[in-house]
């Protein structure tokens, strides 16, 4: 019973990292790229938890200029992916440029926040 | 006893209101007080001369001989005249210098030689032709005419008088004030002093008659500077600056002394009378002698100087009114006095002092004494009302005197201001009767204890009671007249053995003072302190001679156990601790968060970068690569530049969280943000393009 399960496990990652490997490349990078993010986020949540939220403006714009750039990222990938019919019409150009002034304006107000 | 508070009260704000209404001061004359403080203020400092400055020097001696003391000081003469003559030999003195020295040669009367005067005269004749302002004029015409009156040379004019007179004339304004110089368009009224005391020189100095319709115009001139005379509610006028520069400026009493000097100094010379209000002549003179005694050398100097002026001015003499004494005493029948003097004290023309009417400040309307002559004493040079008429009680009364000149020629030269309004306080015994203590039963008001009172002599009464009975205390006040008296202050105080006080009204009704002191609704007020109290009686008033304040005995209390949750009673305070120096206060900050160590977060600082790296990491495992950048030469700039232009943004975001503020930041991220539009387009829509080809293809 415990063996089926761990090899069904096995199975269903493998068939997961075979259909991944079909992913564009330009859709893996923007998915390192919202890993890398998040990982910075996690990486100062744990720095909270040990030493505490003092500043706490401070740990607010950190974490949240991570988050905010994973979303925008994620919705970049939304927009880019030639699979999803509801942006076929929009030039991924269009997209990056989108991501871009989005993450300005994010920043903008991270810098305002951040004291 | 509720209700009589209250008609106190009222009684005592129609006394109030009525005595605001009725604001009426009196103004001494300059007497002996102002002469010892002449002598403590201007004292010599500098080896029996009395400053360096000739200036100061020439204040003390003219406000010493116009208070007729300059005799005392003799020792001053001769090292102030020879700073004198050393101010007029030297040639680099300016007119001021030498018009301060004119200004104390005029009254020390030094041994200059005649010489120096001519060198002097020319010096100053080439000033006044020279002068372009204002104070130009006024110290060299002013020194010509100190030096014309003090070496009666007959043959010392002014060159060009008219001249000279419509050069001064020319910086007046159309409002009677005057302007310092010609491109100074501030208008003063001080100046306006100063310039009517320069033309009252030129006058003097003329060799001519100087023209009739230019004295004219300059007198409507201190007609319209009098439009916008300043008043006090006591009836005292004065001039003030109606710009106030707070770097120079010199306050209403230099600025109304200058303008008495100047329209006096006018007046004295020009031909024709000068038609000045005498109210307002009168109102000056009530100025300057409502200030008391100055404090100040230059303003003390400036009081009694001015007086000097209004003393002998050809305008109108006022005279001032005053009383000796505004209490009354019936008890030692003291006889109302009154004195008429000049501004310095020197006695009146023949005149007659008439009592118009007197009437209680109270009760409005009722006049108790009507159009009474006062006797003159010629001795002591007082009008005095010896006997005051039987309906006259105790009690605070408006006195009002009119001043009446015997020779109606004399009525041209004083004026007396018509009717004059003095507060009088007439004092006397009140008499106290039927002054009694007595305990009384609660429920029916029996008298337990009965015990007369003596208030004019010793009381030691002592009582008992508990907290079901009650003490009175009841008198009688009237006034010698035998009508009611009410006191300002009619009070019982209890005192208890620890110090505790309290403090009750005894309210009245006509002449009946009683008050009811039921113990049984006081036992919290008074702490459930049983034991020995003290009693004090306290009558007070300001026209009462016999005001007291009387310890009656005691009373010994028997109030119940207090229950738990009593009040105490609040802490003594010390009266002098509560004006004293408050404890020190210690601020108290807020204590710093706790920081973490420092490696720790650097170790934090370098964990964030592995993700970074595991980024970059992953992006070369994927073979990401910069194929589809640009390679022509005008979209690789452009790309170039997009790049360049979103690395600007993000390192002004550094600097915003460094340095700048939002404002500045904004207007940047507004320039670098068009750019970058631009830029950006032309880039995308370069890739745009290419990888549409690449598809069609």
């Amino acid at each position: 019973m415990v063996r089926s399960t761990g090899n069904d496990a096995q199975a269903l990652f493998h068939a997961l990292r075979s259909a991944y490997a079909a992913t564009p490349t330009n859709l893996k990078i923007i998915d390192l790229f919202v890993g890398f993010a998040v990982c910075t986020a996690l990486i100062q949540v744990a720095y909270m938890a040990i030493v505490g939220s003092f500043p706490f403006n401070s740990f607010l714009s950190g974490v949240l200029s991570c988050i905010g750039t994973a979303v925008l990222a994620v919705c970049l990938r939304i927009q880019v992916n030639k699979e999803n019919k509801e942006f076929k019409d929009l030039a991924p150009e269009r997209a990056f440029a989108d991501f871009v002034l989005c993450n300005l304006v994010l920043h903008l107000v991270i810098m305002n926040f951040l004291g | 006893m509720g209700r009589g508070n209250l008609g106190g009260g009222f009684a005592l704000l129609i006394l109030v209101v009525s005595s605001i209404y009725q604001a009426a001061a009196i103004f001494h004359p300059i007497s002996d007080s102002h002469r010892s403080a002449a002598l403590d203020l201007f004292t010599p400092v500098h080896h029996g001369s009395f400053s360096s400055s000739l200036e100061e020097a020439y204040e003390a001696l003219r406000t010493f001989e116009i208070l007729g003391i300059i005799e005392n000081k003799p020792d001053v003469g001769a090292a102030t005249c020879h700073t004198v003559s050393e101010t007029f030999r030297s040639t680099s003195s300016t007119s001021k210098d030498l018009y301060h020295a004119s200004k104390v040669n005029s009254i020390l009367k030094c041994d200059v030689d005649s010489k120096v005067f001519e060198g002097v005269v020319s010096r100053l004749q080439a000033a006044v032709s020279d002068a372009g302002s204002l104070l130009d004029f006024y110290y060299s015409i002013g020194s010509l005419v100190l030096i014309k009156d003090r070496t009666s040379k007959e043959d010392l004019h002014l060159v060009d008088a008219e001249g000279v007179f419509h050069s001064i004339k020319a910086l007046s304004q159309s409002d009677g004030r005057w302007r310092y110089s010609s491109n100074n368009p501030e208008s003063s009224t001080s100046a306006a002093g100063f310039a009517l005391e320069a033309l009252a020189g030129v006058v003097s100095l003329a060799s001519s008659e100087i023209d009739q319709s230019m004295i004219g115009t300059t007198k409507s001139d201190i007609l319209k500077l009098f439009d916008s005379i300043e008043k006090y509610d006591d009836g005292a006028f004065y001039f003030d600056e109606k710009v106030v520069d707070a770097s120079d400026h010199q306050g209403p009493l230099s600025t109304t002394s200058s303008v008495v000097r100047g329209v006096m100094a006018f007046a004295a010379v020009a031909s024709g009378s000068l038609n000045l209000p005498g109210d307002k002549i009168l109102g000056l003179a009530k100025f300057f002698l409502g200030i008391g005694i100055p404090g100040d050398a230059k303003d003390f100097f400036n009081q009694v100087n001015s007086l000097a002026c209004l003393e002998s001015n050809r305008v109108s003499v006022p005279l001032i009114l005053s009383l000796p004494a505004t209490v009354l005493s019936l008890t030692k029948k003291t006889p109302l006095e009154v004195r008429v003097n000049t501004v310095l004290g020197s006695n009146a023309p023949p005149l007659s002092v008439n009592l118009v009417r007197a009437s209680n400040s109270g009760s409005k309307g009722a006049s108790i004494i009507e159009n009474q002559e006062l006797k003159f004493d010629p001795e002591n040079a007082v009008y005095i009302l010896d006997v005051l008429p039987k309906g006259v009680d105790v009690g605070k009364y408006v006195f009002v005197f009119e001043v009446v000149l015997h020779d109606s020629e004399l009525k041209k030269v004083y004026v007396t201001g018509g009717q004059t309004q003095v507060p009088i306080f007439v004092t006397g015994v009140i008499k106290i009767d039927n002054a009694e203590v007595a305990v009384l039963d609660s429920d029916l008001g029996n008298i337990e204890i009965q015990k007369k009172l003596d208030l004019a002599g010793e009381n030691a009464v002592s009582l008992s009671a508990n907290h079901l009975e009650k003490l009175r205390l009841s008198f009688q006040l009237t006034t010698p007249l035998g009508h009611a008296f009410k006191p300002h202050q009619a009070i019982l105080k209890l005192i208890h053995e620890t110090k505790v006080e309290h403090i009750f009204m005894v309210g009245s009704s006509g002449k009946q003072f009683e008050i009811v002191l039921d113990f049984l609704g006081l036992i919290e007020k008074f702490f459930y302190f049983s034991g020995k109290y003290d009693m004090q009686l306290i009558v007070g008033d300001a026209v009462m001679e016999n005001s007291f304040l009387q310890a009656l005995g005691n009373v010994e209390l028997d109030l119940p156990e207090p229950p738990e949750k009593a009040p105490r009673p609040p802490l003594p305070v010390d009266p002098y601790s509560r004006y004293g120096p408050k404890a020190e206060i210690s601020h108290i900050f807020r204590s710093p968060e706790k920081r973490p160590a420092k490696e720790l977060s650097l170790a934090f600082l370098g964990l964030t970068f592995l993700p970074f790296i595991g980024f970059l990491v992953g992006l070369l495992r994927l073979g990401a690569n910069l194929k589809n950048f640009p390679t022509s030469a005008v979209p690789a700039t452009f790309a170039i530049l997009f790049q360049l232009g979103i690395a600007a943004v993000l390192l002004l975001y550094a600097l915003f969280w460094l340095k700048l503020d939002l404002f500045t930041t904004l207007r940047t991220l507004g320039f670098l943000g068009a750019f970058l539009m631009f830029v950006g387009h032309r880039t995308l829509s370069h890739l745009a393009a290419t990888s549409a080809k690449l598809k069609s293809a």
